[in-house]
């Protein structure tokens, strides 16, 4: 019986997992298939996504035809429950009253965390975004290059099934051969852009993302992950083989039951559950990682939701992979005599250095796809292509005023109707009043699917002024102290956002589009608050001292060499692409030291 | 303006509505503050999402009878059946609108608002014009009536019940493109399982200049 309730846990773990997310659910994954005792702790509850995602349900089968409420940020339909940036009796603060200095917490309480409702888009981080001091004289160099991470990506997109194309572009770097899967065909407005964005120096290639477009290779991924571990390697053939390849319908966001897109309780808890390696503890909000007199990590103290009882689960390794600013707040939370500033926190630096990507949109109504003939283009249920950033040669001495750059996602195409599906139709049709009858039908057909737009997510390098720390009086409904966000942007991430800005801009008009708005002048106006994207990481930075970071090369804490991070909290910065990949490709290789450290009796 | 003949021009259209519009000014506070609180709960962070939802399943629905015959009369007007798909009335866009209106969320409350002035407007504007309720009138009367409030950039009199019409449509038209009806009239073929997904058809290619 592995998914427990609190009174049911064994004595004593191998590894405590704090988290069942992305990072929590590969380290469990990585550390059972070789024989690691593990025990995962999730606030939310259990969750099913064989039986409780909707798929096919369509917006009229839905409360207020699926509409985002405070109850459900991201419509009905979205996979997230207990989900938000605001969840009741779970609250946190900022320091500051302006709306430009606010950061936005989501949390998602439910097993596996946030990659129930993500876009699965997969991309590798590359060499100059891990060493960004080096390449801009900004910011800090990671302690590891990309060819440190470059297998344990490899090992990843094996792993999840990640669909793209080798485009051989800088800095966006290429899989090695065979490892990712086939990329669908783009659709008519992505090939578009493709054509016509060229004008503007815009590249229009496959974007990755981990969908699988045909079954797993299962006879030889699993020899290839697990080389010589035949049981491991069974198992995992079993659940490859139990994962079905997408049927081109369905938007990613709902979640999929026929297990075709990664979802950490899918794709990592499960075969970690059918090792036998594994307990999971639902509804476990943790509060504290305890110490012995030596100051290594013994385990954690929780909450019991359901009974509200406080409750202690005991492990040789403590690993956080709780969020990124959870973790930061457990380890702010856990302070001691020997550790009065929180544990791990010797160097001051818990909490610092919080980053997210730098966003903002616009977009467009395009008149050559007015009257577009009728056809299905659901595909992988997200997008199929992207425009990776290619400017490093202008960018070199951040010649553009920012260091790094930005990708575009876009937003294009027949997607399936929701409550606005007909917003801006009076103006699009030229015509002078309220359009009903008859020529509202003509033209809502005329003018669906017209529209597309681009969203860049770009390189936010650490600042002084965005960070977090404990509240020094609110507390949640549990008596645990809350965080109190510190949030500033730079000139940098301004003058990135007036540069997306008039770039996607320009690009929407090559393709002949008439903007909906027109670029911002004020990046202010322009740019997603803080947290708006929910790719915040940073908190517990790696690095190469002590003195200036958390933990070192391996994820690892440098005061207590037992407890790890496994979530965003070591990402010394945010590149220009978006963190899950990477975060994986991290805890992977976090768990692959913490087990080889294990053996050598290191822990 | 005493003879209900449904000739009227535009002009002359547009004048009567001015004139409505100032009587209904009168008594525009009286009407607002008689709304009923809405007291419901919402459906909470942890719904079924798997579960089909009729409007008035989490929260009840709030209209009245006299004023769900002019929300469909009016849902009819702004999407009537054609000669392949049926009107808004018949798939439930009036029920839609109801639960809209009646949501215990607090964007939908200024929706609420907007609605409930804005059907007592129409009403009132119908039996003062045609001496009879909105949806009793014959099309053609139903179109002069909302004519004159269809407007992009009403006069300054008329400016609440053309934000009334404009909010009106939009949410006829999302709530209808929504169903499998509309989603069918707008064109969106999608939400089907296929065993590959093949591009574009060389048709949607050739549309727009790449084939």
């Amino acid at each position: 019986m592995p998914v427990l309730q609190a009174d049911q846990l064994q004595d004593r773990y191998d590894v405590i997992i704090v988290g069942s997310g992305a990072g929590g659910g590969q380290t469990a994954y990585a550390l059972t298939m070789e024989g690691v005792k593990v025990l995962v702790l999730e606030a939310g509850r259990s969750f099913d996504p064989a039986t409780e995602v909707a798929m096919f349900q369509l917006p009229s089968q839905a409360p207020l035809r699926g509409e985002r409420t405070p109850d459900k940020p991201y419509g009905f339909h979205d996979c997230s429950i207990q989900s938000g940036w605001e969840i009741p009796g779970e609250p946190y603060t900022n320091a500051h009253a302006q709306p430009e200095r606010q950061f936005n917490w989501w949390r998602q309480r439910m097993m596996g965390g946030r990659t129930n409702h993500w876009g699965r888009i997969s991309l590798r981080n590359g060499p100059y975004d891990f060493k960004p001091r080096q390449r801009w004289g900004q910011g800090f160099d990671w302690p590891i290059s990309y060819d440190d991470l470059a297998p344990y990506y490899d090992k990843v997109e094996r792993l999840i099934g990640v669909f793209g194309t080798n485009e051989g572009i800088e800095n966006s770097p290429d899989s090695s051969p065979g490892v990712l899967l086939p990329a669908p065909k783009l659709r008519v407005g992505e090939l578009y852009a493709q054509k016509h964005g060229r004008k503007v120096g815009a590249r229009v290639v496959s974007i990755h993302r981990a969908v699988l477009t045909k079954p797993q290779d299962a006879d030889t991924l699993p020899a290839l992950l697990h080389p010589d571990n035949p049981g491991a390697q069974q198992l995992l053939a079993e659940h490859m083989r139990s994962r079905a390849p997408c049927f081109w319908a369905t938007d990613c966001h709902r979640g999929c039951s026929i297990r075709a897109n990664y979802d950490s309780q899918t794709v990592h808890l499960r075969p970690a559950l059918a090792t036998g390696n594994l307990d999971i503890l639902p509804n476990a909000m943790v509060s504290e990682v305890t110490i012995d007199a030596s100051g290594k990590a013994t385990g954690v103290l929780f909450i019991d939701k359901t009974t509200g009882r406080e409750g202690r689960a005991r492990g040789r390794v403590v690993v956080l992979a709780a969020g990124s600013q959870e973790s930061v707040r457990l380890l702010l939370n856990s302070k001691s005599n020997r550790f009065p500033q929180g544990l791990a926190n010797s160097s001051g630096k818990v909490g610092k250095y919080l980053t997210d990507s730098v966003s903002s949109s616009l977009s467009a109504h395009i008149p050559a796809f007015e009257g577009m003939p009728v056809h299905n283009e659901d595909g992988a249920g997200g997008p199929h292509a992207y425009v990776p950033w290619t400017r490093h040669g202008e960018n070199r001495r951040m010649g553009l005023g920012f260091p790094g750059g930005y990708h575009l996602e876009f937003t294009s195409g027949r997607q399936m109707p929701s409550l606005g599906v007909v917003s801006g139709i009076d103006t699009l049709a030229a015509s002078d009043s309220v359009l009903f009858g008859r020529r509202l039908r003509e033209e809502a057909r005329r003018f669906y699917g017209s529209r597309l737009g681009f969203g860049a997510q770009g390189t936010m390098l650490p600042n002084d002024q965005c960070y977090a720390e404990l509240d020094p009086e609110v507390k949640d409904q549990w008596g645990i102290p809350v965080l109190r966000f510190h949030w500033q942007w730079s000139d940098f991430e301004l003058n990135q956002v007036r540069n997306q800005q008039r770039h996607i801009g320009e690009l929407l008009e090559s393709l002949g589009g008439r903007l909906l708005k027109p670029p911002a002048d004020d990046p202010l106006k322009a740019i997603r608050p803080g947290g708006a994207v929910i790719h915040e990481v940073g908190g517990a930075i790696m690095g190469e001292a002590p003195e200036t970071s958390v933990t070192n090369a391996w994820s690892q804490t440098w005061d207590v060499k037992n407890l790890f991070l496994a979530d965003g909290a070591p990402f010394a910065s945010t590149a220009d692409k978006n963190p899950t990949l990477t975060l994986m490709a991290l805890a992977w290789r976090m768990a692959d030291h913490l087990m080889a450290e294990l053996k050598r009796q290191n822990l | 303006m005493s003879s209900p003949s449904t000739r009227i021009s535009r002009r002359e259209s547009i004048q009567w509505m001015l004139a409505a519009s100032a009587v209904l000014a009168g008594h525009d506070a009286p009407l607002t503050g008689a709304d009923p609180a809405i007291a419901a709960k919402g459906y909470g962070p942890d719904p079924s999402m798997v579960k089909i939802y009729q409007p008035g399943d989490v929260w009840p629905l709030t209209l009245d009878e006299a004023q769900r015959d002019t929300v469909r009369a009016l849902c009819d007007l702004i999407l009537p059946a054609d000669e392949t798909s049926p009107s808004a009335s018949v798939v439930g866009v009036p029920d839609f609108i109801d639960e809209w209106i009646s949501s215990p969320y607090p964007a939908q409350a200024g929706d609420r608002r907007t609605l409930l002035d804005g059907l007592k407007w129409i009403e009132d504007a119908a039996r003062q014009r045609f001496r009879k309720p909105f949806a009793e009138l014959s099309v053609a009367e139903q179109t002069q009536l909302c004519e004159g409030i269809a407007s992009l950039k009403p006069k300054p009199e008329l400016k609440k019940a053309a934000a009334f019409f404009k909010r009106f449509r939009d949410l006829t038209a999302g709530g209808y493109y929504t169903t499998p009806e509309g989603m069918k009239a707008i064109g969106y073929v999608g939400n089907v399982p296929t065993a590959t997904f093949d591009g574009p058809p060389p048709e949607a290619l050739r549309h727009v200049g790449l084939a």
